[in-house]
């Protein structure tokens, strides 16, 4: 009889509990790509990193990159870093994977895509690798729950993309992921705190609605064959040798300073040195929209 | 059952707690406590001085982009031939200089925020570039009616937050705007727009909070589909960077 009204205290009051706050992102995101449009879909300009708080060393790597790179025969199938959720123009396919046991979330599952392997939420509270464990592009991932706000961590990186014109994300990289739901719209809140090549977090934001249509997740396998880059030769530009600076001063009238980046480049301030080095561009001929 | 006993007191405690110390009252015992003001039930503070962080549509923002170019947003057949008319000289001498400081545009325009409650059922938003007001009002406030403005009428409500969270938002949905442009270079909203927003506070890694705002623009007339974007800002410390100026139709 005890141990019955003991029970029934404890049962009283676990419902007295709030329930923990989680929401269900379970479902297929179809990434709005109306911002970046140009960065996201065909890709950004080549030597185009205004608006990227880049230090030096994050400046000179991206001077040094040659697009022919990725064609490598070792680079040909390199996964773009878990920041591709908010650099690429994708939509998200979300999950969640349940304990057999105890049917708790175990981890939330941003599905994959050609390029990018999937992002595993673990939400069990198992403990990070150590600092010397092996990073790859796909990293490691925990989660928690903010209310309904999901924030994910992602470490052990390797090598990837801010910018996918050059500008390098470094292995020491945290990513941290909030995800918000607003009834069928979803707002993506990603961080890149690099202290390898960034003087501050690089930040990205993005909207998506919630379809009916599946999205698909992976892809063909990537399949390494010969793109003119011959095993061996790694494509790049020698300092002062990168042939694509002034392209977009040519192009949109933005003075090359601006375009090299830099945490200047991200606040309002920076206008007041643009205003007199601007020369207002021609009628848009090219990737002008529609 | 000492121990069980215990237990049940901690829970019970715990599931208490949060209403406490969201100030909601009327569950802790005492006299009851009137219905919060919109104010006093904030789930997150928006108020302060926050600026732009200007990190996606950089050559649409920092500067003036180039004629004709409307990459990214779904314009009708109808709106794209508006925006390939556009003309900057024309603009300039129109004596309009604040057509891309409308509240769909308006938080695309590199600047400073203020928010403040101008009283417990209105918050207020201010812009430091083109020096625009905006005012959200809770409750059951009805639109005064009138010409369509800029700014246009717009009602608010909390969603979420609690529980110790700083997951609640703001919904914003607004109507009664005058038409106006989405990027300076011409690029057309028309007066039949409406606006839903969402603003919310996002933690970054060094624990400051970031501002956030989606942004769906409604247009049957310009967009084909809604115009979805995300602007956001950091907090400062106060006023010492706002620097009020007026509109420019061609900066």
């Amino acid at each position: 009889m005890q141990r019955h009204a003991a029970l029934t205290l404890v049962m009283l009051a676990l419902a007295s509990v709030p329930a923990r706050a989680e929401i269900d992102f379970s479902g297929s995101w179809v990434s709005i790509n109306h911002e970046d449009a140009l960065e996201r879909g065909a890709g950004p300009n080549p030597a185009d990193w205004a608006g990227l708080p880049f230090n030096e060393s994050g400046r000179a790597k991206a001077l040094g990159f040659n697009q022919s790179v990725i064609s490598e025969p070792e680079r040909i199938c390199w996964f773009q870093t878990q920041w591709h959720i908010a650099a690429g123009p994708f939509s998200l396919r979300m999950w969640a994977v349940p304990d057999p046991v105890t049917g708790r979330v175990q981890a939330w599952v941003v599905g994959a895509w050609e390029t990018r392997a999937p992002m595993t939420i673990w939400m069990d509270g198992r403990p990070r690798p150590g600092t010397h464990a092996p990073h790859d592009q796909t990293g490691f991932t925990t989660g928690v729950w903010n209310g309904n706000e999901l924030v994910a961590t992602t470490t052990h990186l390797k090598v990837g993309y801010m910018r996918r014109n050059g500008a390098a994300s470094s292995d020491q990289a945290t990513i941290t992921t909030h995800f918000r739901r607003h009834g069928n719209l979803l707002t993506v809140t990603m961080f890149m705190d690099d202290p390898v090549y960034l003087t501050e977090p690089y930040i990205l934001t993005r909207a998506y609605n919630l379809s009916t249509n599946p999205v698909s997740i992976g892809g063909p396998p990537c399949i390494t064959g010969d793109e003119g880059v011959e095993s061996g030769r790694v494509p790049h530009y020698l300092p002062g040798q990168n042939p694509y600076i002034g392209e977009m001063t040519k192009r949109y009238g933005i003075p090359v300073d601006a375009l090299m980046g830099g945490a200047e480049t991200m606040y309002p301030e920076y206008r007041d040195k643009l205003k007199d080095a601007f020369v207002t561009p021609p009628k848009c001929a090219l990737n002008c929209g529609g | 059952m000492k121990n069980l006993i215990l237990l049940v007191t901690l829970l019970g405690a715990v599931s208490w707690t949060p209403a406490l110390a969201q100030g909601r009252g009327g569950r802790a015992g005492g006299p009851p406590q009137p219905p919060a003001t919109p104010r006093g039930a904030a789930p997150v503070d928006l108020t302060g001085y926050w600026v732009s962080v200007v990190t996606e549509d950089w050559r649409y923002r920092m500067v003036m982009p180039a004629w004709g170019d409307y990459q990214g947003v779904p314009l009708t057949p109808a709106a794209r031939k508006i925006a390939d008319s556009w003309d900057a000289a024309r603009e300039a001498a129109s004596g309009e200089p604040c057509k891309a400081y409308g509240a769909p545009a308006l938080l695309r325009v590199p600047g400073r925020l203020h928010i403040t409650w101008q009283d417990d059922e209105t918050l207020k938003l201010e812009t430091d570039a083109g020096q625009q007001t905006r005012l959200f009002h809770f409750g059951a406030w009805k639109s005064p009616g009138g010409s369509r403005t800029l700014q246009g009428d717009s009602l608010a409500e909390w969603e979420g937050g609690g529980r110790g969270s700083t997951d609640g938002s703001l919904k914003v949905t607004t109507s009664n705007l005058k038409g106006g442009f989405l990027r300076k270079n011409g690029v057309p909203y028309s007066d039949n727009v409406s606006l839903m927003e969402y603003y919310e506070l996002v933690t970054q890694p060094d624990g400051a909070p970031l501002l956030v705002v989606t942004i769906s623009t409604t247009d049957p007339e310009y967009l084909r589909v809604p115009f979805v974007i995300s602007s956001q800002f950091k907090k400062e410390p106060g006023n010492a960077k706002w620097k009020p100026s007026p509109c420019s139709a061609t900066w």
